[in-house]
């Protein structure tokens, strides 16, 4: 069968080369080919480097490490609609109708994102790149189950075309395009990804609060207590690790995020470095508020460190959002730094800005926005150093 | 003491000068093609910003508001209709006084900045903030760290815009997007990344 399909391939190459009659669809053709079968560029001088990691099976390995957070997030949908409608239904159940849930959504993302992908190609003459299969796995994660496709088609052009095509696409980005896909839903369609009705793919109206807008919208209170007592869902500590909560597709079970994020930086496709950072920070500026909060009446200012790190999507974006390693920054003690950034940033906006619940989003690209000039200081700093080591 | 650290932050990050007003938007598209010339464009216009700051507020004040002239004897003389004319006056002697200072102390700085030194005059940002200052009714002590506070907001946003730019070296931007009309796009990206901090009361 591959053979078959190899030597069809073989047979219409000269059609897609240099002077033959397809001649402008040789990305499309070059990506089927790459995509089933290896490269046939071959590096024909020296140096060699006998590796078999590429950016095709960098990305592979990160869409990988995804799919069990699709599998739970299916369940998970599944879990919160029969919950919210007073159904019984098995694992296999609810795992089958969050699928035909998310099913839409990733059909939606994936064609508007090979749409721009393939047609810049062909414009621009580049080949196409498998960064925006990561991109396009890692849009729908970060949705709520019950968005608006057109929303997803448009969000996904804009992550794809302004966030990534225009500067020459994948590796020239400045900002994460995934992320930008969100955040243009976020400001244009706010009632549609944020606020209380929107995590629950359940009845019509529907509405709960989330572990993030408990605290926040009822000042003067301990918020562990408003959290495991008081609130319409059970978002003791544990549950909100183990992640039936209501809440975006693929942010919910911590235990896959942390399981993913360990195996990704095993095989260094992730810089550890910010993941620890961004944990750091998080801590650090939790206790902070901590030590702040018998001096004002906003409940967020009580949330232990602990907390903070299983609610909302914090985990799910540091490991897959701020760690990508064009837009963070590229040197290791700038990954330092850039870390503290996103996790401080988030217990700031969490806390103290009362116009979202969540900051994840916001503060990474914040991070990205500062992430050269981190790299830009540190280089001088170092360039400093070594003019001093050698000028004596 | 809070209030004002309240006001310096919120002249950085919430209301930057830049990104959320866009006020001074040219030399920002112009001179942040290096870091550290745009360091040094900063500074100066955190320099201009916090002398021009007090110095309009006592203009306004003492002789352009409803009434400011009662001093000398004129307590029916309203002179507000005279605001621009006059702080861009005060705006373009403070700029040639940050002109000669340069010229003296730092003159590869003079030489880089070239003829956006003189066109800080110019600059919306030194012009919107003392309007914003006549606006919103400040103090003396207030408009000045207001001042420095814009200023501060500024450099931030130039100074980032500018590594992002050095960045943009490996890039391959479509041909008719390069120069200003991608930094103008960064510009609303990097305005969306400050959004972070839209909504904070303080």
């Amino acid at each position: 069968m591959l053979k078959f399909i190899k030597n069809n391939l073989d047979k219409v190459r000269d059609q897609f080369e240099e002077g033959g009659k397809f001649q402008r669809f040789y990305p499309l053709f070059e990506a089927t080919d790459t995509i089933l079968f290896s490269t046939d560029e071959k590096t024909n001088s020296g140096p060699h480097i006998r590796d078999s990691i590429d950016t095709k099976r960098v990305m592979i390995l990160v869409v990988l490490t995804l799919i069990p957070l699709y599998i739970f997030g299916s369940i998970n949908i599944g879990y919160q609609n029969a919950v919210s409608s007073n159904l019984e239904r098995g694992i296999f159940g609810n795992f089958l109708f969050g699928l035909f849930q998310i099913l839409p959504i990733i059909a939606v993302t994936f064609a508007s994102g090979a749409f721009w992908e393939i047609l810049f190609a062909i414009a621009r003459k580049h080949t196409i790149s498998e960064g925006f299969l990561v991109t396009c796995a890692l849009i729908p994660l970060t949705l709520p189950p019950a968005i608006p496709l057109w929303q997803v088609a448009i969000a996904t052009s804009f992550g794809i075309v302004i966030g990534k095509e225009i500067f020459g696409g994948v590796g020239m980005n400045i900002f994460n395009p995934a992320l930008m896909a969100r955040v243009f839903i976020f400001f244009t369609y706010p009632s549609n990804i944020s606020g209380d009705k929107v995590w629950v793919a359940g009845p019509d109206g529907y509405s709960g609060a989330t572990a993030l807008s408990v605290p926040a919208s009822q000042p003067g209170e301990n918020a562990v207590s408003l959290l495991t007592e008081f609130a319409q869902f059970d978002f003791s500590w544990m549950n909100m690790f183990w992640g039936w909560i209501p809440g975006s597709i693929g942010e919910s079970n911590k235990l896959l995020i942390i399981l993913g994020a360990i195996f990704l930086s095993y095989i260094k496709i992730i810089n550890w470095r910010v993941i620890v950072g961004a944990v750091l920070g998080l801590v650090g500026t939790a206790l902070i508020t901590n030590f702040f909060s018998p001096y004002s009446s906003n409940s967020m200012f009580t949330i232990p460190p602990h907390y903070h790190l299983v609610m909302g999507s914090f985990l799910f974006g540091i490991v897959f959002m701020a760690t990508e390693p064009v837009t963070g920054c590229h040197t290791d003690k700038g990954r330092w730094y850039y870390g503290l950034i996103v996790g401080s940033l988030t217990v700031i906006i969490r806390s103290i800005n009362p116009a979202y619940p969540e900051g994840v989003m916001l503060s990474i690209l914040f991070a990205n926005a500062f992430a050269g000039l981190i790299d830009w200081f540190v280089v001088q700093s170092n360039i400093k150093k070594r003019m001093a080591r050698y000028a004596q | 003491m809070e209030h004002y650290l309240s006001l310096i932050t919120k002249a950085v990050f919430v209301e930057n000068i830049l990104l959320a007003y866009f006020l001074g938007m040219c030399s920002f598209l112009a001179i942040s093609k290096k870091v550290d010339t745009s360091i040094g464009l900063g500074f100066a216009v955190i320099f201009v910003l916090t002398i021009t700051a007090p110095t309009n507020w006592a203009m306004n004040k003492y002789f352009l508001q409803d009434g400011a002239l009662a001093w000398a004897g004129f307590p029916d003389v309203n002179l507000s209709f005279l605001n621009f004319i006059v702080f861009i006056s005060v705006i373009a002697a403070m700029v040639q006084l940050v002109e000669m200072i340069l010229d003296k102390f730092s003159p590869t700085l003079y030489q880089s900045l070239g003829i956006f030194l003189p066109l800080i005059a110019v600059n919306c940002s030194i012009l919107g903030g003392s309007l914003f200052l006549v606006e919103r009714e400040y103090t003396l002590l207030e408009s000045t760290v207001f001042g420095f506070g814009s200023g501060l907001g500024w450099l931030l946003a130039i100074v980032s815009m500018a590594s992002i730019r050095y960045r943009l070296r490996y890039s391959n931007v479509p041909s008719h997007l390069r120069g200003v009309g991608i930094t103008m796009l960064l510009t609303g990206l990097l305005s969306i990344a400050f959004m972070s901090f839209g909504g904070i009361q303080l």
